[in-house]
């Protein structure tokens, strides 16, 4: 708008914008320089395909950035019998959607609660109390915590769920805090009235308004839980009952030389979260945003 | 441990943490609501989450700090030897190097990560083409497992770089510098940046769509150029979003596990072996009481950063 008024001004369009409907120039070498800049990160993922779909022979002693001509689609099958890969997708699985569903449950409970009672001491200090784990670095806890989760029979997937679940309720308590704060309170206040429970104006009303929170809080729960590599590694002491990410230490092995197995095993490792984020790009982002503003 | 640490920088914490929420709250009617009884419902919200938390995080937390004042090897007998094991770390060179070696990687990297992150946030921002697309790719390392991310790179670090640099000739790039002492700690920092640009990026863009178009109008109006816009409007404005990027970035880079594991699992020699790793050999090596010993010193130092970088921030008058 205003770049119309000045003529000599007419090219910059470099400074960030909302928006500016009016006068809307594409920058093109911005643009340019964007593209190019995009490439590092395609050009691992290119090059994670390529050597996926290479045969050993092809591998040889190259860069490995050339394209594999015959392409090996063998490598998937596989890497898919040499890393168990069903069971530990299964394990993955299993850790995530509990990790996930716990963080949205016992952080909005806990959120609800310490929000409406803020006024009250026990509330207040129960809130200072769990963010204090925001100052304790996870090496700190996790030599006693793995002689623990042992003594307990939670060396397995299950014990891995309520550390992700207790790791990360700082941290989604202090987001569905801000969220819930920002409920009126006359919304209950009707629903009680009428007679209903705590428990079902959390269940009826507040839960569902928590919404576009519980987006946030799943999708960093979900990337959390499924990417982890420490705390499955450390804990799990069933190697029947591993995770993706860590089944792909078995290629790090001195005498594994079978690259292109070893990246086939790498894309299928990536594939589910990829494929996830590709087809739910703009929700995932917009929940991703929202933890960025809160 | 956790439950004696003073009450201060934790609320202050808080307060920064969810700046925006915390002083709304005491307007909004919860506050107005009676104060007198409380429905036990509550209670049981909390109570059970409070109580977990407490056995699997602030117990453990304990227990190190417990053992830390033991010989206990992690199996068999043990007695109390007082602060030897403490004594001990501020002895040993090998300590003394994963230090240095995690405090320059984490500054290193908060920084570059940095001014990546806040390029691409201004580059997403401006006016270009295609730009829900590209903004797709740039977010893609976010959606990866670090681990799996640094067995690709290592590859490439390994095999892909030195072949191509021999071809072009260019000699100080044709072996691995995985294998080179001096610079396997760049790789991982290269890494690291890949893998953590996306969430800093997505902390400036809040920032940057928060400034209102209205300030750029002006300036333009003033006849400031792009970079003095850059320099004394856009970066003063958000300036918030810059602290809570290099608190959470120094940070997490501080734990960075996964990364060096996939490229150089410490290595070579010891080189690139950060605190955490050393932590974490204690559960294997036999000196579990002196690996808790260096936990508990770790965990004082990053506590002491965590208060000095709130103090900085008030003193700021930062606004998030």
């Amino acid at each position: 708008m205003t770049a119309s008024l000045l003529p000599q001004r007419t090219t910059r369009t470099r400074a960030p914008r909302t928006s500016a409907p009016e006068g809307y120039k594409i920058n093109w070498w911005l643009t340019a320089l964007m593209l190019v800049a995009s490439l590092t990160v395609l050009l691992p993922l290119y090059f994670t395909l390529a050597m996926a779909l290479k045969s050993p022979d092809q591998v040889g002693t190259g860069t490995g950035l050339a394209w594999p001509n015959p392409m090996n689609w063998d490598n998937f099958a596989e890497a898919y019998v040499a890393t168990g890969f069903a069971r530990a997708f299964m394990s993955t699985a299993f850790v995530t959607v509990f990790s996930v569903l716990g963080a949205l449950a016992s952080s909005s409970l806990v959120a609800y609660a310490i929000a409406r009672n803020w006024n009250h001491r026990f509330f207040r200090g129960s809130f200072v109390y769990l963010l204090s784990a925001m100052f304790i670095p996870f090496p700190v806890i996790i030599l006693p915590l793995i002689k623990q989760t042992a003594i307990l029979g939670l060396d397995n997937p299950a014990g891995v769920v309520f550390l992700h679940v207790l790791g990360g309720i700082s941290f989604n308590t202090l987001l569905y805090i801000a969220f819930v704060r920002s409920i009126p309170v006359e919304l209950e206040e009707s629903a009680r009235m009428d007679g209903a429970t705590t428990w079902q104006v959390f269940r009826r009303i507040i839960f569902p308004l928590l919404a576009p929170m519980n987006a946030t809080v799943g999708i960093f729960a979900f990337l959390g839980s499924w990417n982890d590599f420490l705390l499955p590694q450390m804990m799990i002491a069933d190697p029947a009952l591993q995770t993706l990410p860590v089944v792909q230490m078995l290629f790090q092995g001195e005498f594994n030389t079978n690259y292109s197995l070893a990246f086939a095993s790498y894309l299928m490792a990536m594939a589910p979260t990829l494929v996830v984020y590709i087809l739910a790009q703009r929700w995932v982002l917009s929940g991703v945003m929202r933890g960025a503003v809160k | 441990m956790p439950t004696t640490i003073p009450g201060d920088p934790m609320t202050t914490s808080a307060a920064v943490a969810s700046a925006r929420a915390v002083p709304a709250a005491t307007t909004t009617s919860a506050v107005t609501r009676a104060p007198r009884r409380i429905d036990p419902t509550y209670y049981w919200m909390v109570v059970p989450v409070l109580a977990l938390f407490a056995f699997f995080i602030t117990l453990p937390a304990l227990v190190g700090v417990f053992f830390s004042l033991t010989n206990y090897a992690g199996y068999g007998d043990w007695k109390f030897i007082g602060f030897a094991n403490y004594v001990n770390i501020f002895k040993d060179p090998a300590i003394l190097q994963s230090y240095i070696f995690t405090f320059v990687f984490a500054l290193t990297a908060t920084v570059v990560v940095n001014v990546v992150a806040l390029a691409i946030a201004l580059g997403l921002n401006a006016k270009i083409k295609w730009r829900t697309g590209i903004r797709t790719v740039f977010f893609i390392p976010m959606v990866l497992s670090a681990l799996v991310v640094s067995f690709v790179f290592n590859y490439l670090f390994s095999n892909t770089l030195p072949v191509l640099a021999e071809r072009l000739g260019f000699t100080p790039l044709a072996t691995s510098i995985l294998a080179n002492e001096n610079l396997a700690w760049l790789a991982i920092v290269l890494v690291t940046v890949w893998q953590a640009a996306p969430g800093a990026t997505i902390i400036y863009l809040a920032g940057l769509q928060s400034v209102p178009a209205e300030v750029y109008e002006a300036a333009d109006l003033d006849g400031a150029g792009n970079f003095r816009q850059l320099l004394s409007l856009t970066l003063p404005l958000i300036l918030g979003y810059l602290v809570i990027n290099v608190i959470l970035g120094f940070k997490g880079f501080l734990g960075t596990y996964e990364i060096i594991v996939g490229l150089t699992g410490g290595g070579p020699g010891m080189a690139t072996q950060s605190v955490a790793m050393r932590i974490f050999s204690g559960f294997t090596g036999g000196d579990y009481s002196y690996q808790m010993a260096n936990a508990v010193i770790y965990f004082l130092i990053t506590l002491l950063i965590s208060i000095i970088q709130l103090r900085l921030i008030q003193r700021r008058g930062v606004a998030l």
